[in-house]
C-alpha cells in the first residue's frame, strides 16, 4: 500500500514532475494521482495542455504546452494544481485558497507542506479572485516542490 | 454559533424574528429552521427518548431521523430540523402523543397529473424537468427548499462538464431549480408523501403539516428519489446531544450559518467525512482527526490531501470506543484496531471535542417505495434494502420507478442521468416520444462512463445485481 492511500499524503515520487527547463518557465503540477470520475481541467485550460484518455483516467499535463497560466487551477474540485515556477534561488508556486481572510498582495504568510507542517516563509506576491481564488507566493527555490498551502494571519 | 463571514458562501439571513421555546423568547431569522434557530440559540437537546428519557439532539437535519421532533403551535411529533420557524411561534417539548391528532382538522385537496415525482434532489429534479417535457409533472419535497443533499455542497463537483462538473453542489441545486421553474412543473414543497395506495391508477397521500392540508394525488406514473439517510453507529455515548450525522451537519453549517461547536471529531474517511472535514475548517471550526476503521482513506485522495495540508491527522484503522459528556458531546475516546476489529490495548487517545459527525455511510430511505409492493432486495452493494429495478429505472410494479441515492448510494452526478432516465421512460409509457431510443441511449452511455474507473466498481456491481435480480422475478412472473 502507497503511503497516499494511508494518510492523504503524497510523495514526490507519485507526481509527474517536469525537466529543469519547462520549472523555469513555470507549469501546471497536478497532484492528482488517483483515478477518480473528473475531468473539468481537460477543458479549462486554454492551450488544450491537459489530456485524459477518458474520464476516469490521469490528467497528463503536456509541460511543452503548458504556459503556467493557472486557469486550471481554478476550476479543479480536487484542488490539486499547483503552478510552479523555479528559475534561480527564487521560486513562486501559484496555490487554490478556499479561506478567509484571503492574504493580501505584499504580505508574508507561512508556506505549509503536504502533511501541514510550516517549512517557511514566503511573500504573497499576487491574488486572483475566482471561482476559487489563487494565490502566487515567493520562496527560496528548494521549497518549490514542498509548498502547498498557506497560513495567513488574521491581523494585518 | 452563528457564521458571520465564510469563503464561499454568502448567508442572507431573512428578517428578525421571535418564537417562544417552553415559554421562553427566542431571536431567530426568517427563512431558518426551528432546529436550527434553537442551536444557535444555544439549545442542543430537543428531544427526550421515550422510556429512559435520555436527551436528544437533532441528527440527520434532514427530516428522517425523529430525534428532533417537537410540539409546534399545538401539532405534535413535528421535525424541527425540517420545518421553517415563524414570528410567535410556540415550540414546546414533544408530550408524545398519539400521531393521529398531527392530521386532525386538515384540508383534503385532489390532485391528478400524469406523472408525481418523490423527492426534490438531483435525480427527482431532473426526472421531473425530463418528464414535464412531455407530460403533466407534479414535484413533491418535504423540505422547505428543493436541491436534496445539494444545497449544503459548498465544495466543486467532479465529474464531467455535462454533469455540471467544476460547479458547486449549492450552484447545480439552483440551476435545477430555475429550469424546473421555467418549465412549469407544479411544485409542493413542506409537503411529506405519507402512504402509496392503488386504485385503477397509483394514489399517494401527502400532507403538509404546518399549512394543514392533506392531498390525494392520483397518478398515472410515479418516480420515487427519496435519497438515503445517513448510518448510526454503534458506540457508547451515540446518543449524545452532539453526535450528529455528517449531512445533518453540513445543513446547519452551510444552509443556517450555524456552527456545530467549536471542535470536531469525524468518524469515517470516505468522501463525505473528508469533505465535511473541509467544509468545517472553512467554517472557523475545528476538526480534531478523523478516524477511519479500514486500513485505506475510502474517499478520494485528492479531498484527503487537501485536509491534510490543512494539519488535520487521519487515523486509518482506528475507530471511536465511546463518547463522554454530561448531557452533551465532551469529548471521545479513540482506538487502534487490530486484524480481528478489537481495539488494540494501550492504543486509546483522549480526543476534546464538543461534538462528534458520524460518517459511516447511507441507507437508501425504501419505507415509501416499499409500500408499493415492488420488489425489495438486500443489495450489499447498493448500501442495503433496494428495489430491484430495469434499465429504465422502472421497478418490478408497472408505473413505479426510482432513481439516485434510493436505487444505489452513488453520486448526484448518476442521480441527475437516473432521473432523466425514469422521467423520460415514464412519459415515454404514457404517450411514446418520437426520438425515445436516441435520447435514452444517449443517457445509458453517459451512465456506463462514470461507472467505468475504480470508484466505479462497486455501483456498477450493485446495478448489475439489481438487474439481474429484476429479470429474475419477472421471468418468475411471466411464467407463473
Ligand atoms: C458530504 C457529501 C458530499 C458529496 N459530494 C458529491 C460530489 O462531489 N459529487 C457527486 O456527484 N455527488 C456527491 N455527493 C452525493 C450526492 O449528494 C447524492 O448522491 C445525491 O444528492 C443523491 O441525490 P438524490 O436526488 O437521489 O437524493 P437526495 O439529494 O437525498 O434528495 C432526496 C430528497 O427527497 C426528499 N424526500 C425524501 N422522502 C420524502 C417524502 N416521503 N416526501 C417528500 N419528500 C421526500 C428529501 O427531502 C430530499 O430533498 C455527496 C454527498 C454528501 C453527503
Ligand atoms: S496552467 Fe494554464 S496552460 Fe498550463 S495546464 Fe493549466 S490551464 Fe493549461
Ligand atoms: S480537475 Fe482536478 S481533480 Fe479533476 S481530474 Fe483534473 S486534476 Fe484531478
Amino acid at each position: 500500500m502507497k503511503r497516499w492511500e494511508r494518510e492523504g499524503v503524497a510523495e514526490i515520487e507519485d507526481i509527474r514532475l517536469p525537466t529543469k527547463e519547462q520549472l523555469q518557465k513555470g507549469v501546471a503540477i497536478i497532484e492528482c494521482i488517483q483515478e477518480i470520475p473528473c475531468n473539468p481541467c481537460v477543458d479549462a485550460c486554454p492551450f488544450n495542455a491537459i489530456s485524459m484518455e477518458n474520464i476516469n483516467a490521469l490528467p497528463i499535463v503536456d509541460f511543452e504546452k503548458c504556459v503556467g497560466c493557472g486557469k486550471c487551477i481554478e476550476v479543479c474540485p480536487g484542488l490539486a494544481i499547483f503552478v510552479v515556477k523555479a528559475k534561480g534561488e527564487k521560486a513562486t508556486v501559484m496555490l487554490p485558497y478556499e479561506f478567509i481572510p484571503l492574504p493580501k498582495e505584499g504580505q508574508m504568510v507561512k508556506a505549509i507542506n503536504r502533511e501541514g507542517k510550516e517549512i517557511c516563509e514566503a511573500v504573497v506576491k499576487k491574488v486572483r479572485k475566482g471561482k476559487t481564488p489563487v494565490v502566487t507566493i515567493e520562496l527560496p527555490a528548494e521549497y518549490a516542490m514542498e509548498a502547498r498551502h498557506i497560513k495567513v494571519k488574521a491581523e494585518e | 454559533m452563528r457564521i458571520e463571514e465564510h469563503p464561499i458562501l454568502d448567508f442572507k439571513r431573512g428578517r428578525e424574528i421571535y418564537f417562544y421555546y417552553n415559554g421562553k423568547k427566542i431571536k431567530a431569522y426568517e427563512g431558518e429552521t426551528i432546529a436550527a434557530a434553537l442551536y444557535a440559540a444555544g439549545i442542543k437537546t430537543l428531544s427526550k427518548s421515550l422510556r429512559l428519557h435520555r436527551p436528544r439532539g437533532f441528527f440527520c437535519g434532514i427530516g428522517k431521523c425523529s430525534s428532533c421532533l417537537m410540539k409546534v403551535d399545538g401539532i405534535p411529533n413535528v421535525r424541527t430540523c425540517i420545518t421553517m420557524v415563524r414570528e410567535g411561534m410556540v415550540v414546546e417539548d414533544n408530550d408524545m402523543e398519539l400521531p393521529d391528532k398531527e392530521y386532525e382538522g386538515c384540508e383534503l385537496r385532489k390532485k391528478a397529473v400524469d406523472v408525481v415525482v418523490v423527492g426534490g434532489g438531483p435525480a427527482g429534479m431532473n426526472a421531473a424537468i425530463e418528464a414535464s417535457k412531455y407530460a403533466r409533472t407534479l414535484l413533491i419535497d418535504e423540505n422547505p427548499r428543493l436541491g436534496g443533499q445539494l444545497i449544503k455542497q459548498t465544495h466543486k463537483f467532479f465529474g464531467s462538464r455535462r454533469q455540471r462538473a467544476g460547479t458547486r453542489g449549492i450552484e447545480i441545486a439552483k440551476e435545477l431549480e430555475r429550469e424546473v421553474m421555467e418549465r412549469g412543473v407544479e411544485v409542493l414543497l413542506n409537503t411529506s408523501v405519507i402512504g402509496y395506495y392503488k386504485r385503477s391508477h397509483h394514489f399517494l397521500a401527502a400532507a403538509d403539516k404546518i399549512n394543514r392540508i392533506v392531498y390525494e394525488i392520483e397518478a398515472k406514473k410515479i418516480i420515487f428519489a427519496t435519497g438515503a439517510q445517513e448510518n448510526m453507529l454503534v458506540f457508547e455515548g451515540n446518543d449524545l446531544p452532539g453526535v450528529y450525522g455528517a449531512g445533518g451537519v453540513q445543513t446547519l453549517m452551510n444552509v443556517y450559518g450555524v456552527k456545530p461547536g467549536n471542535v470536531g471529531l469525524i468518524i469515517g474517511a470516505g468522501n463525505v467525512g473528508l469533505i465535511l472535514a473541509y467544509q468545517l475548517l472553512q467554517a472557523g471550526v475545528g476538526v480534531a482527526c478523523i478516524v477511519e476503521a479500514m486500513p485505506k482513506i475510502g474517499g478520494y485522495f485528492v479531498h484527503a490531501a487537501k485536509i491534510r495540508r490543512c494539519g488535520i491527522p487521519i487515523y486509518t484503522r482506528h475507530s471511536i470506543k465511546r463518547a463522554y459528556g454530561d448531557g452533551k458531546v465532551e469529548g471521545a475516546i479513540i482506538g487502534e484496531l487490530d486484524e480481528n476489529w478489537n481495539f488494540v490495548e494501550g492504543s486509546e487517545k483522549d480526543i476534546k471535542c464538543d461534538f462528534i459527525c458520524l460518517a459511516v455511510g447511507l441507507t437508501p430511505s425504501i419505507r415509501l417505495i416499499a409500500q408499493t409492493g415492488a420488489e425489495i432486495s438486500f443489495i450489499n452493494e447498493a448500501g442495503g434494502w433496494v428495489a430491484l429495478h430495469n434499465e429504465y429505472m422502472e421497478t418490478t410494479k408497472e408505473g413505479i420507478y426510482v432513481a439516485g441515492d434510493l436505487a444505489n448510494i452513488e453520486e448526484a452526478s448518476t442521480a441527475m442521468i437516473e432521473g432523466k432516465i425514469a422521467g423520460l421512460h415514464a412519459a415515454h409509457s404514457i404517450k411514446p416520444i418520437d426520438d425515445f431510443e436516441r435520447k435514452i441511449k444517449e443517457y445509458m452511455e453517459e451512465l456506463e462512463i462514470f461507472r467505468q474507473g475504480y470508484f466505479g466498481e462497486r455501483p456498477k456491481k450493485a446495478k448489475e445485481k439489481i438487474l439481474e435480480g429484476y429479470y429474475e422475478k419477472m421471468g418468475e412472473r411471466r411464467s407463473s
